[in-house]
């Protein structure tokens, strides 16, 4: 298996993400498709840290995956909010900031 | 090549999941079709010679975040995308906006298939496998204290904002 294998799922699963973060109206969708997004980038960091054989590649991917954990917790913390103020997850409806 | 095979077998089961993911109106498959994703991936990262990485794969993320978020679908109940707001009319579906993206898709298939069969394809793992977990952690707790030291900052900061945010207004905690 070489390198461009890992890089090309990585590639797909990233644009999948990408897409649902696009297309979806339920704000939950679009935390789901950022999740997605930061698996694929994992999966960088890992294939490559396996085929360039150093420590740190995995270290980071640590890093990576506390990053997603805090962005999950505050981002369904919004969502909680979110639904309490405008009884609606649908992104469609919530544009409280639109000018 | 049976290391070839269990590649493409758990990599047709990630990109499937995931697809089933953005694919389903109701929340509750997406986060399910999310954890058999992430099942995938982490047999991946094993395949990989990242056994840590596949362990935390599974406790942090199918374990712990996609718990938090059937927690939440479940508490807010939240309803399905009905079909028809899912095709009403939106700024970027007009034609224009999905012959450009469809493009884009095209070119981006094209690329990826270049890197599947092109030159580039040669990249072998010539270096030896950092399997150790011994290895991870004495560079983690070493090397990188500070960095880990301002991560555990970072979740702590990220559960007060998590509390705060979700609290209601005027409640003594």
């Amino acid at each position: 298996m070489g390198l461009a294998h890992y890089l090309t799922l990585a590639a797909t699963l990233f644009c999948i993400g990408l897409f649902g973060v696009v297309t979806r109206r339920n704000t939950i969708g679009i935390l789901l498709g950022i999740e997605l997004m930061m698996n694929a980038v994992n999966i960088n960091l890992v294939a490559f840290a396996r085929f360039s054989g150093s420590v740190p590649g995995m270290v980071f991917t640590v890093f990576t995956i506390c990053v997603t954990v805090a962005e999950a917790a505050l981002g369904l913390a919004i969502v909680i909010l979110l639904f309490r103020v405008r009884r609606t997850v649908s992104a469609d409806h919530l544009d409280l900031l639109k000018g | 090549m049976p290391e070839t095979l269990v590649f493409y077998l758990l990599a047709a089961l990630a990109i499937g999941a995931s697809a089933m993911v953005i694919g389903q109106r109701n929340p509750m498959y997406s986060v399910m079709m999310l954890i058999a994703s992430f099942g995938a991936l982490a047999a991946l990262y094993i395949q990989l010679d990242a056994p840590f990485v596949a362990v935390a794969q599974i406790i942090i993320y199918a374990g712990a975040i996609m718990v938090l978020f059937l927690f939440v679908v479940m508490l807010l109940n939240a309803p399905q995308e009905d079909r028809a707001e899912w095709d009403r009319s939106h700024p970027l579906r007009q034609p224009g906006v999905t012959r450009f993206g469809t493009l884009m898709a095209l070119l981006l298939v094209i690329e990826l298939t270049w890197a599947l069969t092109g030159p580039g394809r040669a990249v072998e793992s010539g270096a030896a496998p950092v399997s150790s977990v011994r290895e991870v952690g004495r560079v983690l707790f070493t090397d990188y204290m500070f960095a880990f030291e301002a991560t555990s900052i970072l979740i702590l900061v990220a559960m007060l904002g998590a509390v705060l945010l979700a609290r209601r207004e005027g409640e003594q905690p």
